[in-house]
């Protein structure tokens, strides 16, 4: 553990990307397969369920630290993480003199706790706490709480173990993809230099666009001659328009369905109706695509997704108000093969063959289940701006562009795929709430509630988290503080002063919000210092943009 | 009973004594004020009169400008203030920090006379500081103290330990050859670590120029610390790989660090014990050395000075005032413009003769803000 710790250390205060892959090698070199084993399941984010709830966390440390149980709940607040409260609560300086490794901590120590009832769990925890060392005693609350995260990516962690096997990251990366257990032969085989056959159901690392914007020589993503320049012919360019549902791979091989989310989830059993399409595909092909809402009228808006997302299993209504498709992108593996190295175009002739010969085995309602993503023929990009400026009316966000000849990269690629999205809707809101964030922004107001004008009130529509850079965030923070009205818990209601532009991607009803509307993905654009309140937008400025078309669909 | 007019109040300009005609560390023009230490957000320029310690004048002289009329005050030495008697006691924060202690002599129910004191501890610590004159106790009525980190999870390792890690990160910088960058509030906090440091070392450090001519004024007091070069902005030659630069947190991220390529940064703050300040801030490593008291530090300094009342000045001392009247003392927030920041207030020394600016909107409030 001791060795763990020190890693987490080492990649906890440095910057450095290479520093991090260095820290990484020195531990992976050294480490007894049983650990590392342990330490690639936690460095990939994976966690062990929480062994303890929070509550009784709490409890241990008010009655551990003889404090009240205010002043714990007060200081939680401020540090915004109840491992490392417990950590800084109840341990001195030095180093533990214990010796026990990650793989005897996890599984000896942390994984016997489950079905332990409460007073032996407290007996075995508590007694842990006061004898660790600062940093062990965090990490091991972490991990008890399921909630370890360490600031390396997946990418990282890869580059780090290819370095230390010797092996191409790419394969790596692929061999970290899919379920498996910590064990000591999951990690020999990581790094073993013979791949053999690769487990039956992983998913490939998702290939990622980068938005227009960012394009070298480009500074509006709105000024078509502008983007003619940047991204040259039209024709060396594959145009979809981009769809807003949920990316997904769907994995067929050896007669077994595979559909897993981009969080690395297997999400079948969610979406039955696409997992049952799926099943006259051939072997060992593997589909790039999004799982949409879709009826035979089209597609539905995105809160109709959000009705069958989160939920392990679906009900016939639900299944029939809300059917779901799986809308094919690209094809990454065909006979077995993997084509992901082959041109865009090729790939992309390959799965219109493919999915055309599929839909010919099976019913009309099947066959519409299981689709490949239409794409956009313009022959200038002027026309594909036009047709780009209609994507709200279509519910989608506007276009994608795949150079034709691109192979299938991964993650996020710059040049050869771009997302060109249209503008969000923007309301300017007036702030009413602010709240204390956690984690890095724990003892920083950043957290905040907006509102717009009904009538002569405020009413709250949107919480944003994200947009301020830190000079912004810690001058807001010092505002706050000198122009708080009143406090609830963690939450203060503010000097009604401050106007944001905030924008947001969609939009709906909804009868859950005091304000009547439902807005996704709400961040701050800018914050308008050169407004006043009364300059704010009104809530029926808001409705205006609903796009449903005013059936009253609610996300609820 | 009625509680008589506070000896000390909390008013648009500073903490006004209206009994001794001063106000102490005002922000806000007044005629006479007595300042606690020199940092930026304690001492501006705004006073036609300005008492401190001694130690503190040069420091003063050199932040507020030639032309402010300062009077050095000896350590405990009484001064008559109207009807009150002054005297400065050192609060070992920084050179020169001083708690102030005022006293009003009030007709008792007998018709003798008795005493009412309160002491206003300005910023204080009470850790061992090789760069300051040592805190002292002095025991009040009232006392009016810092509360910068009033939550039990700040609780401070002695500074050598603390230099110890600063001078293993330095020489790991050494060995990897790169600059070791180190960020800590100019006046106190860089000759503090550079006074520590003097266990482990003689070799010389690269001071920052906001940096330098403090340092070379703790000197000329006579405090012991490594010897120091300032960085020659002109001289492009010099090769920084493997040294030590101490420079203000304000520095971090300006064009000044381009040149010192591949840096590694640390960072000098008592916030830097919770782990979201450190990693907010984005430095590679943080060192949790603080100039404040810690949590047991001000629990333990609050009942040794036997106070009846405790009034908490700088920012979230709800928690720390809350615990107080549990226990049965009578205690309540002040509202100050004391930062609780030291980048803050370090930042705010660089234009502290232009901030005599408007009060915030909460000094609209009554004098005394009672927090729920």
């Amino acid at each position: 553990m001791y060795a763990f710790s020190r890693l987490y250390q080492t990649l906890d205060q440095t910057t450095s990307t290479n520093a991090k892959v260095a820290a990484m090698v020195d531990y992976f070199r050294d480490a007894d397969p049983r650990d590392a084993a342990w330490a690639v399941y936690f460095l990939s984010g994976r966690r062990i369920k929480r062994l303890v709830g929070s509550s009784l966390l709490r409890q241990w440390l008010t009655e551990l630290s003889e404090l009240p149980g205010w002043l714990v709940e007060d200081t939680y607040a401020s540090v915004g993480d109840m491992a490392e409260t417990i950590a800084l609560l109840l341990t001195r300086a030095g180093d533990s003199t214990e010796q026990l490794s990650l793989a005897e901590w996890v599984e000896t120590r942390l994984l016997p706790l489950r079905g332990l009832d409460a007073d032996a769990q407290r007996a075995i925890v508590t007694g842990w706490w006061a004898g660790q060392s600062y940093e062990q005693c965090y990490i091991v609350t972490k991990l008890l709480t399921g909630s370890l995260r360490v600031g390396v990516s997946q990418v990282l962690l890869a580059r780090a173990i290819a370095q230390t096997a010797e092996l191409p990251r790419q394969s790596i990366l692929h061999r970290l993809m899919g379920e498996w257990q910590a064990t000591p032969d999951f990690y020999r085989a990581l790094i073993a230099e013979d791949d053999g056959e690769a487990a039956l159901s992983r998913p490939y690392p998702f290939c990622l666009a980068a938005p227009l914007d960012d394009a070298p020589g480009l500074d509006s993503a709105d000024d078509a001659q502008q983007v003619a320049s940047a991204l040259g012919s039209p024709h060396d360019w594959q145009a979809e328009w981009k769809w807003d549902g949920i990316r997904s791979q769907l994995v067929r091989r050896q007669g077994q369905t595979f559909l897993w989310s981009r969080g690395e989830e297997l999400i079948g059993t969610r979406f039955p109706e696409v997992a049952t399409a799926a099943e006259r595909l051939p072997d060992g092909c593997v589909l790039d695509g999004e799982i949409l809402p879709w009826n035979e009228a089209g597609i539905l808006p995105f809160a109709q997704l959000q009705r069958r997302i989160g939920r392990k299993t679906v009900g016939r209504k639900l299944l029939n108000d809300v059917p779901c498709v799986f809308l094919a992108y690209d094809l990454l593996e065909q006979h077995g093969e993997d084509i992901r190295e082959r041109p865009m175009h090729e790939r992309r002739e390959r799965l219109e063959t493919l999915v055309a010969a599929h839909g010919a085995t099976l019913a009309p309602g099947a066959a519409h289940t299981l689709r490949v993503s239409e794409r956009v023929i313009a022959d200038d990009w002027a026309s594909l701006a036009t047709l780009r400026a209609g994507s709200r009316e279509r519910l989608v966000e506007g276009l994608m562009l795949k150079r034709r000849d691109s192979p299938y990269g991964t993650g996020r690629q710059r040049g050869l795929w771009w997302k060109w999205k249209i503008e969000p809707h923007t309301v300017d809101a007036v702030m009413l709430y602010a709240q204390a964030g956690h984690g890095r922004r724990s003892n920083l107001f950043t957290d905040y509630t907006f509102g717009v004008w009904d009538g002569d009130t405020l009413v709250p529509f949107a919480k944003a988290y994200s947009g301020l850079n830190n000079k912004e965030i810690d001058r807001l923070d010092k505002w706050i503080r000198r122009n708080t009205l009143e406090r609830f818990g963690p939450v203060r209601s503010v000097k009604l002063e401050q106007v944001f532009e905030l924008a947001f991607e969609g939009i709906n009803r909804s009868t859950r919000h005091k304000s009547g509307i439902a807005v996704r993905f709400p961040r701050i654009v800018r914050w308008r210092e050169d407004l006043g309140t009364g300059d704010a937008d009104t809530l029926d400025d808001v409705k205006r943009l609903i796009e449903d078309g005013g059936d009253g669909a609610d996300a609820s | 009973m009625a509680r008589p007019v506070p000896l000390i109040e909390a008013t648009d300009r500073g903490l006004a004594c209206a009994a001794g005609g001063f106000t102490i560390d005002p922000w806000k023009p007044v005629d006479v004020s007595l300042v606690t230490h020199a940092h930026a957000d304690h001492a501006r320029p705004v006073a036609k009169v300005t008492y401190a310690a001694h130690s503190s004048i040069p420091l003063l002289r050199k932040r507020l400008g030639p032309d402010l009329e300062l009077r050095g005050v000896d350590w405990g030495e009484p001064l008559a203030f109207g009807d009150t008697t002054v005297s400065f006691h050192p609060a070992g924060h920084v050179l020169g920090s001083a708690q102030i202690r005022v006293e009003r002599l009030v007709d008792g129910p007998n018709g003798e006379r008795a005493g009412e004191t309160w002491v206003f501890t300005g910023d204080f610590k009470r850790d061992p500081d090789p760069s300051c004159e040592p805190f002292e106790l002095v025991t009040c009525d009232t006392f009016i103290t810092e509360a910068t980190f009033a939550l039990p999870v700040y609780r401070w390792q002695p500074g050598e330990v603390v230099a110890r890690e600063i001078f293993d990160w330095w020489q790991l910088m050494k060995t990897s050859e790169r600059p070791a960058v180190l960020f800590g509030y100019s006046l106190g906090k860089a000759q503090r670590v550079l006074a520590e440091l003097v266990r482990f070392t003689d070799e010389p450090v690269y001071l920052h120029g906001a940096v330098y001519p403090l340092t070379e004024l703790y000197r000329e007091a006579g405090i012991h610390m490594l010897p120091t070069l300032p960085i020659d902005l002109a001289d492009r030659k010099v090769d920084y790989r493997g040294r030590l630069i101490v420079a203000p947190p304000g520095a971090s991220g300006s064009t000044w660090m381009r040149r010192f390529p591949n840096a590694s940064t640390g960072f000098c703050s008592g916030w830097m014990r919770v782990r979201g300040n450190r990693r907010r801030r984005g430095y590679d490593r943080g060192f949790v050395l603080s100039d404040h008291a810690d949590w047991p530090g001000l629990l333990r300094t609050i009942e040794q000075t036997g106070a009846t009342r405790v009034l908490t000045t700088h920012g979230q001392s709800a928690s720390l005032v809350r615990l107080l009247r549990e226990r049965g003392v009578d205690a309540a927030e002040l509202t100050t413009r004391y930062s609780a920041d030291d980048s803050e207030a370090d930042d705010a020394a660089q234009d502290a003769a232009a901030d005599t600016v408007t009060a915030p909107p909460s000094a609209d409030a009554p004098d005394q803000t009672v927090q729920p």
